[in-house]
């Protein structure tokens, strides 16, 4: 994917917003087109803010999760995926825990319709990083089409993160400076050759940055001791009203979801006026949308991961 | 010049290498002539624009919604030609339908462009769709789609710079600029300034 592809997903979910803001709620486009969302992972706002956006547009979706479904018997990826090209599904909107499952399914070619990658384990999520730029651009960009010259923070987990991962690529490529914070013990390995800097010193970055993305502590996927302890970790990489004061007036915090209150942001910041936590869902359907018309509407689309 | 009309330029022009139509073979020549000039555009809209008026009786109840690109501009240039009459603010707006066409599978994804409805709304109000070319007609199907979603007006008219025929759904045009027989082989390209520098409709290919 190119700035270029990026820009114009942001764009065309630009128009979606403003087509959603109005009367119009539901849109004929995607009609007689099936979708199906493939959770094999636990996820809330993804696949219902993925679900909505196929609404939207008036296409079907099918929702499978792994519980309850043939996955749980042990059923492989790709015998799942050539049932569902039997099926006759026009994209498949998979999250997976293994890393690089939506680009085997896509490269494999066991099916012919689209793969949307809804999150592959520690890898990539590519949707999510879009709907940061898109809300990170509606907020700061001034009306620039990228985001040149802005700095924006990542803070916290970014080991487990596919969201940090997602987000400095498609970030440093429109342009935006990315500072990573994080305690070295949840920084990945091959982390210097990423396009962002590191830091260790959360508050001495705060001053200087246009928005700051706490990320969630996954401890589901910690399977070692990464910090003492989580008071600890919350006095030195946690976003409380202190820092938050320290912040550029202009400044937004931004937070993918689902929030741990209280250990990477405290409650009261994650309710204040600064947060577009609850925006970023918002904004999340209408990319979403702008992913499902850019692949589905037209004809045949070469498609990759991000 | 002044005074007198433009009479019809025809230029033969030769396909450079970097055109990007498959039917314009390298070398080969393309027969262009002009339709329009700036001058029949501008009496064209100023035509149009006093038939609206006449046909019902005054601007009050209208909204004129132009269709991207060029639909939209002309609907500003409509606009202010009848405001310059009226002596008011004409309700006018952009209607996309890219989202609504059924020929969307056949191509590329479109870009979506910006729809604005004037705050006055639609409902119970009397709709001038204005587009550049009518063709096919499904243009102005997806546009009346379009409109169903947004409210009901209580009529909806269609004001077009060219028709150049072969329908291919029971529409037509309740304002014309200007009848254009062309064969379906030709396209029909409408320059305006706001975009392309230039106010023209020119007719490409040969006529069989």
């Amino acid at each position: 994917m190119s700035a270029t592809d990026a820009i114009g997903i942001l764009d065309t979910a630009t128009e979606l917003a403003r087509i959603n803001d109005g009367q119009v709620k539901k849109l004929p486009t995607l009609r007689g087109r099936t979708i199906v969302n493939l959770f094999a992972e636990d996820s809330t706002r993804t696949r219902i803010s993925f679900e909505a956006a196929a609404k939207r547009l008036s296409a079907d979706v099918i929702n499978f999760s792994a519980k309850g479904s043939s996955l749980s018997k042990g059923e492989s990826l790709k015998d799942t995926a050539q049932t569902l090209q039997a099926m006759g599904a026009d994209a498949v909107v998979i999250r997976h825990s293994a890393s690089g499952a939506a680009q085997r399914l896509a490269d494999l070619e066991w099916m012919s319709g689209s793969v949307i990658n809804a999150g592959d384990g520690t890898h990539e999520h590519p949707s999510q990083a879009l709907l940061d730029a898109f809300t990170i651009r509606k907020h700061l960009g001034k009306g620039a089409s990228d985001l040149t010259g802005l700095r924006i923070a990542i803070v916290g987990d970014v080991l487990h993160s596919r969201v940090a991962r997602s987000n400095v690529l498609l970030l440093s490529m429109l342009g935006a400076d990315v500072v990573l914070v994080a305690p070295p013990t949840l920084l990945p390995v091959g982390v210097e050759s990423w396009p962002a800097t590191i830091s260790y010193d959360f508050d001495a970055v705060i001053p200087n940055v246009d928005a700051i993305m706490m990320l969630r502590v996954q401890q589901e996927r910690m399977s070692d001791l990464f910090f003492p302890n989580a008071r600890e970790y919350s006095r030195y990489f946690g976003l409380n009203s202190e820092r938050m004061s320290a912040m550029a007036k202009h400044a937004i915090v931004m937070h993918p979801g689902p929030m741990n209150r209280g250990l990477e942001i405290a409650a009261d910041v994650a309710d204040s006026a600064r947060s577009v936590i609850v925006e970023q869902v918002t904004n999340g359907v209408n990319v979403r949308m702008a992913i499902l018309y850019v692949l589905l509407a037209g004809g045949p689309l070469v498609v990759g991961s991000n | 010049m002044f005074g007198y009309p433009q009479s019809p330029t025809v230029a033969d022009i030769v396909c450079p290498a970097s055109f990007n139509d498959p039917s314009c073979e390298v070398g080969k020549e393309i027969h262009m002539s002009v339709a329009l000039s700036a001058q029949d555009i501008s009496r064209a809209l100023i035509r149009i624009s006093h038939e609206i008026l006449e046909r019902n009786h005054g601007s009050s109840d209208i909204t004129l919604l132009g269709i991207p690109t060029r639909g939209a501009h002309l609907a500003a240039r409509i606009a202010a030609i009848m405001n310059s009459i009226e002596g008011k603010e004409i309700a006018h707006g952009t209607l996309d339908i890219t989202l609504y066409r059924d020929d969307l599978r056949l191509r590329p994804p479109r870009t979506i462009m910006p729809t604005f409805i004037p705050p006055i709304g639609i409902q119970g109000r009397d709709v001038i769709l204005i587009d550049d070319v009518l063709y096919s007609g499904r243009t102005i199907r997806a546009a009346l789609d379009a409109l169903g979603e947004v409210g009901r007006p209580r009529t909806v008219q269609l004001a077009v710079l060219v028709d150049r025929g072969h329908r291919q759904l029971p529409i037509r045009a309740d304002f014309v600029g200007k009848n254009l027989p062309t064969s379906e082989k030709q396209s029909v390209k409408v320059s305006l300034t706001e975009i392309d520098g230039v106010d023209e409709v020119v007719i490409e290919g040969e006529a069989n």
